[in-house]
């Protein structure tokens, strides 16, 4: 049962996993996008938009087509909500909470709106949309898992995203801590002012971060519907995962490698409620607190701590214009 | 020399900042944006339902001031989004970020539920109404003080704090909707009892509602126009630094200004929950607080404006929700609809605030 649970909470993980390490990239360039929750609904559907396409076009799938489609439709998606993002704030120097919330807004709905018309725009005649070919396709891992007893399940049970999950995460945290870019990166979310005197292209270096974040997360919509979800996109079924990784964020007090071991334990919080026995119906429901407590202790700590390595980027949340010096 | 002169690069244009705008061109700006706005919609509505966008801004026209019935829910609606958005406004001209009002106005509505249901038997309605009253304010004071106060004292960031604290109120009424079921174990409590509505004004549910946010309105607006108070916050949200200079008690402002941010959100719970859906459910309401905040900062934290910004947005949805009914299409088109005019009247405010001067020949020669 502890291995299963382990399995769960990991399963669980991944999609925060991603979404917060899109985030912290997003972050750490000084923009803070709250529309991360709607981006993974865009990320999600666009994928599921391209492979109900692929699988409806065809009579047998092709397993390569039917992973890389869906994952450039989520990219596309996905990039395309990061761009409305860092147009609006970056180059039209919107308020960035406010332009984070419309894009919720818009990606919720986005999601929503094509999960539940899709097949009617379609004229299609199928019943609902289960993309069990596209999804078993995604679900493929490591053959050999089966053969290694507990070890097995417990490592290398997953899917290729979620080994992708954790790659991103630590070749993220080595951008930042060791290359030259990631340095510019952080000195753009820390004092946009000084990295431009410095002759770093600011503009640039906040439109990339936020497109490359909003792709990553809207990966964890796509690795949600087609592995999680079997490939069955349900309205709303995605839920506030995408608060819950701008949460982890904190909680990884700005650090992907941390983010790794959050999500899992965000994911084992997330699911803790079905593995106590004897828990009545409305005594589940105070345990999903869990993760929401657990991040405003953390908050909290870290905010009357003030150790200079965990706090957020100094001008986090606020646009850069150059005149305004 | 002169040829080096020629090559130095000229941008097309460059940003200025634009000292001040006459009032009337400001809002020829924001109406260009939806009009723009609009026109992208109408088109993406003609590509999805293949109707030409006349048809489909008259349908959304009649589904949302049709009839009778239909302008009385649209005005109720709008009494509901206004009241949290006037909550949100004080704690956001302060640059506090606020993004916890959905979980303070479920925390008030919650306790205005439990007061009904257990108290109505007890008490007459005389004195039932205010002690729910008062109730459903200090459960949204308290909601929006906890962090307030870690802001005020560490300066713990308050968007992450209050979103938090937003689910941390909705599984609590999922709890409590849990434990109160029925029948058992269904999540939902039924109808609260009768006597617990607030009072009906002749035969119109609503008005009561319409008429208690019209005081908060314009309250609000003297309050922060003209009262002492209304001023220090103005200066706290300007700059923090000048606020202590000129001896504000920044924390005093803080916390004062989200127990009277969380009342209100506890206020708009209260009409919700009593006034309105009658029961309480963990999402009774739906994204509200969320959509308050755009409405505030679109009306520029003004309530007066704040009434049209936010007759713009409940008009847009029920409109865009008639759409989805008509076509048989899913009835979250209201919120891409809504998300799309957003982005629109969001940008514009760039060329409210800034003027694009381009390369003009006569400066270069005058150099």
């Amino acid at each position: 049962m502890i291995v299963a649970f382990i399995q769960r909470a990991i399963v669980q993980g991944i999609p925060l996993l991603f979404g917060s390490t899109g985030e912290i990239i997003t972050e750490k360039s000084g923009n803070l996008n709250l529309g991360t929750a709607g981006v993974m609904y865009m990320g999600g559907i666009s994928g599921v938009i391209g492979a109900f396409l692929y699988e409806n076009s065809v009579e047998t799938v092709n397993p390569v087509l039917a992973v890389l489609i869906p994952l450039l439709a989520s990219v596309i998606g996905s990039s395309f909500m990061g761009l409305i993002y860092a147009l609006l704030t970056v180059t039209l120097r919107a308020n960035q909470n406010v332009t984070g919330l419309a894009l919720t807004t818009f990606g919720v709905g986005f999601g929503n709106f094509f999960g539940g018309s899709l097949i009617k725009l379609l004229d299609t005649d199928v019943p609902s949309i289960a993309l069990s070919a596209t999804s078993k396709c995604f679900k493929a891992g490591f053959p050999f898992a089966d053969k290694l007893g507990v070890v097995g399940d417990v490592f290398f049970s997953y899917s290729f995203l979620a080994y992708i999950a954790i790659a991103i995460a630590l070749v993220t945290s080595f951008y930042f801590k060791k290359t030259k870019s990631g340095l510019h990166l952080r000195a753009v979310g820390e004092n946009p002012a000084t990295a431009d005197a410095a002759g770093i292209n600011v503009s640039a270096y906040k439109y990339g971060a936020t497109i490359i974040g909003s792709i990553i997360a809207g990966l964890g919509g796509l690795y949600y519907v087609m592995d999680y979800a079997d490939g069955v996109w349900s309205n709303d079924g995605f839920g506030d995962r995408g608060w819950l990784a701008i949460a982890l964020v904190i909680f990884a007090v700005w650090r992907p490698n941390f983010g790794i071991i959050g999500s899992f334990l965000f994911g084992g919080l997330l699911i803790i409620h079905n593995y106590i026995p004897n828990l009545t119906l409305s005594a589940q429901e105070l345990f999903k607190m869990a993760p929401y407590v657990v991040t405003i202790i953390v908050l909290v700590v870290i905010s009357m701590r003030r150790k200079r390595e965990n706090l957020p980027p100094a001008s986090l949340g606020l646009s850069y214009f150059r005149e305004e010096r | 020399m002169a040829n080096i002169q020629k090559k130095t690069h000229e941008p097309l244009f460059h940003i200025a900042k634009r000292d001040s705008i006459p009032t009337l061109k400001a809002w020829l700006i924001r109406a260009a944006a939806i009009v723009i706005a609009l026109i992208v919609c109408g088109l993406l509505t003609m590509l999805l339902t293949g109707e030409n966008p006349i048809n489909v801004y008259a349908s959304m026209i009649e589904g949302a001031i049709g009839t009778e019935r239909r302008v009385w829910r649209l005005l109720q609606d709008l009494a509901i989004l206004l009241c949290i958005s006037l909550a949100v406004t004080p704690a956001f001209k302060m640059k506090f970020w606020n993004i916890g009002a959905e979980g303070q106005v479920l925390i008030g509505g919650l306790a205005a539920a439990a007061c009904s249901m257990f108290l109505t038997d007890s008490l007459p309605t005389a004195v039932l109404i205010p002690v729910m009253f008062i109730a459903s304010v200090l459960a949204g004071a308290i909601w929006a003080v906890i962090p307030a106060f870690f802001k005020a004292h560490w300066n713990t960031n308050e968007t992450p704090f209050t979103l938090m604290m937003n689910y941390i109120a909705i599984q609590l009424v999922s709890y409590y909707c849990f434990v109160y079921s029925v029948p058992k174990g269904s999540g939902k409590i039924p109808l609260l009892p009768k006597a617990s509505w607030l009072p009906t004004i002749g035969n119109n549910d609503y008005i009561l509602n319409i008429i208690i946010v019209a005081v908060i309105t314009f309250g609000m607006y003297i309050y922060l126009k003209y009262n002492k108070h209304g001023y220090e916050i103005s200066v706290v949200g300007e700059s923090e630094n000048t606020a202590k200079y000129i001896g504000i008690n920044v924390k005093k402002v803080i916390i004062r200004t989200l127990i009277l941010s969380g009342a209100i959100c506890g206020i708009a719970g209260l009409l919700l929950v009593n006034g309105t859906n009658h029961t309480i459910a963990s999402n009774t309401v739906d994204g509200r607080g969320f959509t308050a905040i755009m409405v505030s900062w679109l009306a520029k934290f003004n309530p007066i404006t704040m009434i049209l910004t936010a007759f713009i947005i409940v008009f847009l949805e029920k409109g865009a929700g008639e759409i989805s009914t008509m076509f048989g299409l899913n009835s979250s088109f209201s919120e891409i609809i809504t998300g799309i005019i957003i982005f629109f009247i969001i940008g514009c405010e760039f060329f409210i605030n800034y003027k694009l001067v381009f390369r003009s020949k006569k400066e270069a020669n005058s150099k």
